[in-house]
C-alpha cells in the first residue's frame, strides 16, 4: 500500500546564529544579518516522509506558506527527494497568527485531498519553527481537518492496515501509540536527520521556479510567459496557490482571521549591568571565589 | 466561538500523569491567583483523569477557589481527542475568561487543539501574564482588563505582548519553572465539582501500546549551583573541565544548546528556551556566548559568573563577574581556589 504524504514546512530566519556578531552595539539584534533557512525540525519531518515513501511507495508533497522567497526551501525539498512542492503565497495571508495559518494550511491539505487527486493519507510537520517556537500550527491544522494528531514523534515504526505506529516523547518519558490514518504527525529533532541533497537532483531542479519568482526575475511579460511555459513543459514550474485557489474564506485569514493581536514588541536590550571584571590570574580568581563564599553563594 | 464573559473565572489546567500532579499546574496557580484577584473573580483548577478528585485539596491549598475534576476511566492515560473534547465542553459550559496551561508536551499538544476547536486565540510559552487595558490601533476600540500574554519571540530576541480582545477565552501556555511554586496553605478551603463526561471508545482514536517513564538524569531546577558549558568549550574531551568544576562545587552540570547539539552532553542538561529554565544561587557560564535563547533560561540566577574568550560575548551583559580568558587556564585556577578554601 502506497501512501501520499504532505509535509508542511517553513522558511525561518536562522535565530540560532544570534551571537556576538549579530548583536548591535545597543544590544538589539541585527535581523538582516541572519540568513533564511529551512526550519530545522521540518528537515526531520521531510526525512520521515521520504523514509515512509521508500518503504511503502507513494508520493511526498511539500507545502509551504510564505513570500515568493520561500521557494528556496521548496527547491531544497526537491533536491532532497520530494516529488511535488506547493507554494501558498498571498498578501492577504500576511499577519496570520497560528489559528489563521492553520486554517490556510488545512485548506491546502483539503485541496490536495480532493477526490480527483490521489488523496492525502498523512501530514507530517516539524514540532515547531525556530522563529516563533509555538508548536501550535500542526495541532490546530489537525483539528481543522478533523484528524487525530501524534505530536513529539521520535520514530515512525511502521504503517500497516491503515494504522500508523510511532514512538513519541511525552516529556516524562516515551510512549508508543497506534493511530488510524489519515492523521497528522509532528516530529522532533530526535527523529532521523534529513538526507543530504543528491548532486543529480540539485542539477535537475536548479531551474525550478514559481510564477511569482518568474515575474520578479523576468519583468517583460512575453518573456515571462515563454519562460513559464518552458518550465512547465519540463515539470519545473513550482505550483503556486493563492487563498482563492485553495478555497479559503478570507474572514479566517490574515489579520482579520487572527484572534491574537500583538500589543507591543520590545527588543531585548541587554542592560549592560556593569559586571565585575575579573582578570584571568590566580590571585583575582581566588578573590572572586572568596567573595562568593563570603556572601554564602557557595560553600 | 465564545463571546467575552467578564464574570468568567480564571482557569488553570492542572496536568497529572499516572496519579501525580505536575508541578507546573501548581506554579500556574500562584500566577492565576494574582490574575483572579486583580479581576475580582474565582480561580478554578481543572484536572482530568480517571481518579483525580483526590488532587482537589492540594490544588485548593495552592490557591484554587474551586476544582473541576473531570473523571472518566477513558481519561486514565492522556490522549489528545478525549481531553480536548472534555475541556471544550467545560469551557463552553462555564465560559471562563482566561484559561492557562503548562507549556509541557501535554499542554502544547492539548491547548492548540482546544483553541482551534473554539476558534479562540492562544499564546504559546508565555514567561509572564498580567492584566491591562488595550486600544486596538486600527479601530481605536478600547478593551479593559485583558490578559496581557508576554512571551519571547524570534528566538527570544524580542519580547512580545499579545492580547486576545474578542474571541475568548483568552488562553496561554506558560513555561515550566517560570512562575514560582508557592507554598501550600493548608487552611485554604474551596469547592469541588465532579464532572462525568461519559466518553465512549470512539472518542479515543489512539491506542497507547506502552509507555515508559524516563527519570531525568539531572534535576537542574533543584540545583543551587550550576556550571554550564557552551560551544566555546570546544570538544567533548574538554567538557571534562565543566564536570570537574561542577564536582568541586557540588554543582549540577548544565549546557547551552550548542554543546548539546555537538553531542558533548545529554539533552537533559540543556538550559534555555528549549531546555530547562533555572534560578540557581550561582550560575557559571563557561564558553557560552549568551544567545537570548540561553539567557531566557538562566538570567534569573542570583549570581552569574561568565568565562569567555570573546570580550564582546553577550553573556557578559547579564553577568555579575566576568572573566575574559582561556577556560583551559581559568577553570583549573577556579578549582584550585575553591579546593584551597573549602
Amino acid at each position: 500500500m502506497a501512501y501520499n504524504i504532505v509535509v508542511l514546512i517553513k522558511q525561518v530566519p536562522d535565530t540560532k546564529r544570534i551571537t556576538g556578531e549579530a548583536m548591535r552595539d545597543d544590544g538589539t539584534v541585527n535581523r538582516s544579518a541572519l540568513p533564511a533557512i529551512f526550519n530545522p525540525e521540518d528537515l526531520h519531518a521531510l526525512e520521515a516522509a521520504l523514509e515512509l515513501k521508500e518503504r511503502y511507495g507513494g508520493r511526498v508533497t511539500v507545502v509551504t506558506m510564505g513570500p515568493p522567497q520561500a521557494c528556496e526551501v521548496l527547491r531544497e525539498s526537491l533536491e532532497r527527494g520530494a516529488d511535488d512542492v506547493v507554494l501558498i503565497t498571498d498578501r492577504r495571508a500576511a499577519a496570520s497568527d497560528t489559528l489563521a495559518t492553520s486554517y490556510i494550511l488545512s485548506c491546502a491539505v483539503r485541496k490536495l485531498n480532493e477526490p480527483r487527486r490521489a488523496g492525502v493519507n498523512l501530514v507530517v510537520c516539524g514540532r515547531q519553527a525556530i522563529d516563533g517556537d509555538t508548536a501550535q500550527v500542526p495541532p490546530q491544522t489537525a483539528e481543522k481537518l478533523g484528524w487525530p494528531q501524534v505530536t513529539y514523534v521520535e520514530c515512525v515504526e511502521e504503517v500497516a492496515g491503515g494504522r500508523l505506529r510511532a514512538r513519541r516523547n511525552t516529556g516524562q518519558g516515551a510512549e508508543r501509540v497506534e493511530c488510524p490514518l489519515p492523521c497528522l504527525l509532528t516530529v522532533t529533532d530526535q527523529a532521523p536527520a534529513a538526507r543530504p541533497p543528491s548532486a543529480k537532483r540539485i542539477m535537475a531542479v536548479k531551474k525550478a521556479r514559481s510564477r511569482a519568482e518568474i515575474e520578479r526575475e523576468t519583468p517583460d511579460p512575453d518573456q515571462a510567459r515563454a519562460r513559464t511555459e518552458a518550465l512547465q513543459a519540463r515539470g519545473l514550474l513550482i505550483t503556486q496557490w493563492d487563498l482563492q485557489d485553495i478555497g479559503a474564506d478570507l474572514a479566517w485569514c490574515g489579520r482579520d482571521g487572527s484572534p491574537t493581536k500583538v500589543k507591543r514588541i520590545q527588543s531585548v536590550v541587554l542592560k549592560g549591568s556593569g559586571f565585575k571584571k575579573v582578570e584571568p590570574t590566580e590571585e583575582a580568581i581566588a578573590t572572586m571565589v572568596h567573595e562568593l563564599i563570603d556572601d554564602h553563594t557557595i560553600g | 466561538m465564545i463571546e467575552a464573559n467578564r464574570e468568567g473565572d480564571v482557569w488553570v489546567v492542572a496536568e497529572q500523569n499516572d496519579g501525580q500532579l505536575h508541578d507546573v499546574g501548581l506554579e500556574l496557580l500562584s500566577k492565576g491567583r494574582e490574575l483572579a484577584e486583580t479581576l475580582g473573580v474565582r480561580l478554578t483548577a481543572v484536572v482530568m483523569g480517571a481518579d483525580v478528585a483526590r488532587h482537589a485539596e492540594r490544588l485548593i491549598h495552592h490557591g484554587a477557589d474551586r476544582v473541576v475534576a473531570a473523571e472518566d476511566a477513558l481519561l486514565a492515560h492522556y490522549q489528545t481527542n478525549p481531553y480536548a473534547k472534555v475541556l471544550c465542553r467545560l469551557i463552553e459550559e462555564h465560559k471562563p475568561q482566561i484559561v492557562i496551561y503548562g507549556a509541557t508536551p501535554l499542554g502544547r499538544d492539548l491547548a492548540p487543539r482546544v483553541a482551534s476547536a473554539l476558534r479562540a486565540g492562544l499564546t504559546a510559552d508565555c514567561t509572564d501574564l498580567d492584566i491591562g487595558d488595550h486600544i486596538e490601533p486600527g479601530t481605536k476600540e478600547k478593551y479593559d482588563r485583558l490578559l496581557l500574554q508576554i512571551r519571547p519571540a524570534f528566538g527570544g530576541n524580542i519580547i512580545a505582548t499579545i492580547v486576545n480582545p474578542e474571541r475568548w477565552p483568552q488562553m496561554a501556555t506558560v513555561r515550566e519553572g517560570v512562575m514560582r511554586l508557592p507554598d501550600a496553605d493548608p487552611s485554604r478551603r474551596g469547592e469541588i465539582i465532579r464532572f462525568r463526561p461519559g466518553l465512549s471508545a470512539e472518542d479515543l482514536p489512539l491506542k497507547i501500546l506502552d509507555h515508559t517513564k524516563a527519570e531525568r538524569k539531572v534535576n537542574l531546577k533543584a540545583a543551587r549551583v550550576i556550571v554550564a558549558g557552551g560551544a566555546g568549550v570546544g570538544s567533548k574531551e574538554n567538557f571534562r573541565l565543566i564536570w570537574d568544576l561542577a564536582n568541586s562545587l557540588g554543582a549540577a552540570a548544565g549546557a547551552s544548546r550548542a554543546a548539546v547539539d555537538n553531542g558533548w552532553i545529554d539533552k537533559d542538561h540543556q538550559v534555555g528556551q528549549t531546555g530547562t529554565t533555572v534560578r540557581p544561587a550561582l550560575y557559571i557560564a563557561v564558553g557560552i556566548s549568551g544567545a537570548v535563547q540561553h539567557r531566557a533560561g538562566m538570567s534569573e540566577a542570583q549570581k552569574i559568573v561568565a568565562i569567555n574568550a570573546d570580550p564582546h560575548a553577550p553573556i557578559f551583559q547579564v553577568a555579575h563577574y566576568g572573566i575574559v580568558g582561556d577556560l583551559n587556564r581559568v577553570i583549573p585556577m577556579m578549582i584550585y581556589a575553591i579546593k584551597k578554601r573549602v
